[in-house]
């Protein structure tokens, strides 16, 4: 095992908890919290997840709805409508699960708990140091991303999807919209299939 | 003149088999059907591959693989495949660790690639520790793949020879896949339905963390069994000895992931001798975990006490009277040693014709 239990793993001070203690109260204090803390907050994300089969019908019906969308995408230009989109994904979503705009939206299968938030950005299953009380190896006071994913597939109708395994992020696809992605390939499949009937 | 140099050929890999994905040891000790012993090698802070060789030559004989940990916990040591390297000099049977908290998806397949040319027969797919957790918690912590697409990838590299981008591979790397389970880490009810994630993405040995509360282990197995992983993949149940009712307790409340219920730590505190029974409750639990149906071996991490694995593996019987590999001379090397030696006397040039003529 690579965890194995050593005193050297012992939580030690680092660099920003020295400048910390060292610092006046009133101080400006820049690391306060560690960097992907800093850049989360968690109780909207946590409803989502409580939520995630009121969550799971709705997005089924917002996707529907894109695709119906698809001529008037195709309109403007998929390029063109990109911009917009991703900006109003990210606020949409960077509100109810802290989206990290990966650009390959895998919500529906963990439980409508974003895994980019996971300090190891797993998008498989929880690792082997989630603590006793549920939270996170690494910042002990989130609750463990995997473990809201668990809870929240378990709530969704489709609960086996979480049991698919997930290719590697692919980085280049990085803040761009999963929606309009999502919805070009269905697009492209139902005329490809259409083309096939016919 | 080294002994060293005389032995029977350490570096050849064996001989394919069917239904073998590799040509090492610990695959065919575990096909047999044997109850096979890993342990893991504390890896060295230094250049000098002499600390290697002395920390692997105390398992020697003892055990069937000898895991070389890729910076465990975080921390900075000799590299994994450094380690690899240096034992498959000399015969051992190294599992690779690749943690992927280190190194992107194209450094990964490169070592994999380097690793299996040494003759590594073994890699082990992690995710590893966050950084936080180590010397140096400023680093850039990677994760560009995670334990379950590594595995992923390291099979589609063997079964398919073609990099994860699809580029051929003119020889694909022969190699026997592991990962790593916690059975005692929430949520539970998820653990073996990983297991079995792990099994679909190309896992065929896994190692357990420690195991110090054997029901749960049990519980767990049993699971297992009613999923049938039991039979897709060799399942190593992690042990290893507590040095003392204080250190357990600092490891229960400083390193996630590893679970010691209070029975332990009150048996480890009524004893006189506590290091004595930590070792002796590390053999116990072997002889509890080896019973559960569907274990097939067990991992002894036994961190800085290595010196202790050999005595566990022993005491505990595990082997049955098997003997794990070990170095031993070429069948005629002591007729070879012989002669050398008799080469290395120094003759004149009138007693090499003398010897020459008469």
């Amino acid at each position: 095992m690579s965890d194995t239990p050593t005193k050297e793993t012992a939580p030690k001070l680092t660099q920003a908890a020295i400048v910390r203690a060292k610092a006046p109260k009133t101080a400006f204090k820049p690391a306060d919290v560690s960097p992907s803390r800093r850049q989360r907050s968690y109780s909207i994300r946590l409803w989502s997840v409580r939520n995630a089969r009121f969550l799971e019908g709705f997005y089924k019906r917002f996707a529907g709805l894109f695709l119906t969308l698809h001529p008037f995408w195709n309109w403007i230009g998929y390029g063109r409508a990109e911009r917009p989109v991703t900006f109003v994904e990210r606020q949409v979503k960077g509100l109810m699960f802290d989206c990290r705009m990966c650009g390959q939206c895998v919500l529906s299968s963990t439980g409508m708990s974003c895994p980019m938030n996971c300090p190891k950005q797993l998008r498989n299953g929880p690792c082997g140091g989630v603590r006793a009380n549920g939270n996170c190896e690494v910042e002990p006071d989130m609750p463990c991303v995997w473990v809201q994913a668990w809870a929240g597939s378990q709530r969704m109708r489709d609960n086996e999807a979480i049991l698919k395994v997930q290719k590697p992020v692919d980085q280049s696809l990085r803040e761009t919209s999963s929606w309009l992605r999502v919805t070009a390939q269905a697009a492209a499949e139902r005329e490809a299939s259409k083309e096939e009937a016919a | 003149m080294s002994i060293d140099r005389f032995l029977s050929d350490v570096e050849r890999p064996l001989a394919p088999l069917p239904g073998h994905f590799s040509r090492g040891r610990l695959e065919r000790v575990l096909r047999r059907g044997e109850f096979a012993v890993t342990t893991e090698l504390n890896p060295p802070d230094s250049a000098n591959p002499n600390d290697v060789y002395d920390r692997a030559a105390i398992f020697e004989g003892w055990v069937d693989g000898i895991n070389a940990v890729d910076a465990s916990g975080a921390n900075c040591h000799m590299s994994s495949v450094g380690i690899c390297a240096l034992l498959t000099r000399m015969g051992y049977a190294p599992i690779l660790q690749i943690a992927c908290r280190d190194k992107n998806r194209i450094a990964i397949q490169g070592d994999i690639l380097g690793a299996a040319a040494m003759g590594v027969a073994n890699i082990m797919c992690l995710t590893g520790d966050g950084v936080q957790a180590g010397d140096q918690p400023g680093a850039k912590p990677v994760f560009d793949l995670d334990c379950m697409s590594l595995l992923n990838t390291a099979r589609s590299m063997r079964d398919n020879g073609k990099f994860l981008s699809g580029r051929k591979l003119t020889t694909p790397p022969e190699v026997f896949l592991g990962a790593a389970i916690n059975p005692f880490a929430p949520p539970y009810d998820f653990r073996p339905l990983r297991l079995k994630k792990k099994i679909e993405a190309g896992a065929q040995f896994v190692q357990s963390q420690y195991c110090f509360d054997v029901p749960m282990f049990a519980e767990y197995m049993k699971r297992v069994r009613d999923m049938g992983l039991h039979e897709q993949c060799f399942i190593l149940c992690g042990v290893g000895p507590l040095a003392s009712a204080k250190t357990a307790r600092w490891i229960r409340s400083n390193v996630p992931g590893i679970h010691i219920p209070d029975a332990i730590i009150s048996r480890l505190e009524g004893a006189q001798d506590q290091k004595k029974e930590g070792k002796q409750i590390c053999i116990d639990i072997i002889n509890e975990v080896k019973e559960i149906d569907g274990v097939h071996g067990v991992h002894v991490m036994a961190y800085r006490q290595e010196e202790y694995v050999a005595e566990i593996v022993a005491e505990s019987g595990v082997l049955k009277g098997r003997k794990p590999w070990h170095r031993e001379l070429a069948p005629d090397a002591e007729r070879i040693i012989e002669r050398h030696e008799a080469v290395d006397k120094p003759l004149t040039p009138q007693q090499i014709i003398d010897e020459v003529v008469h």
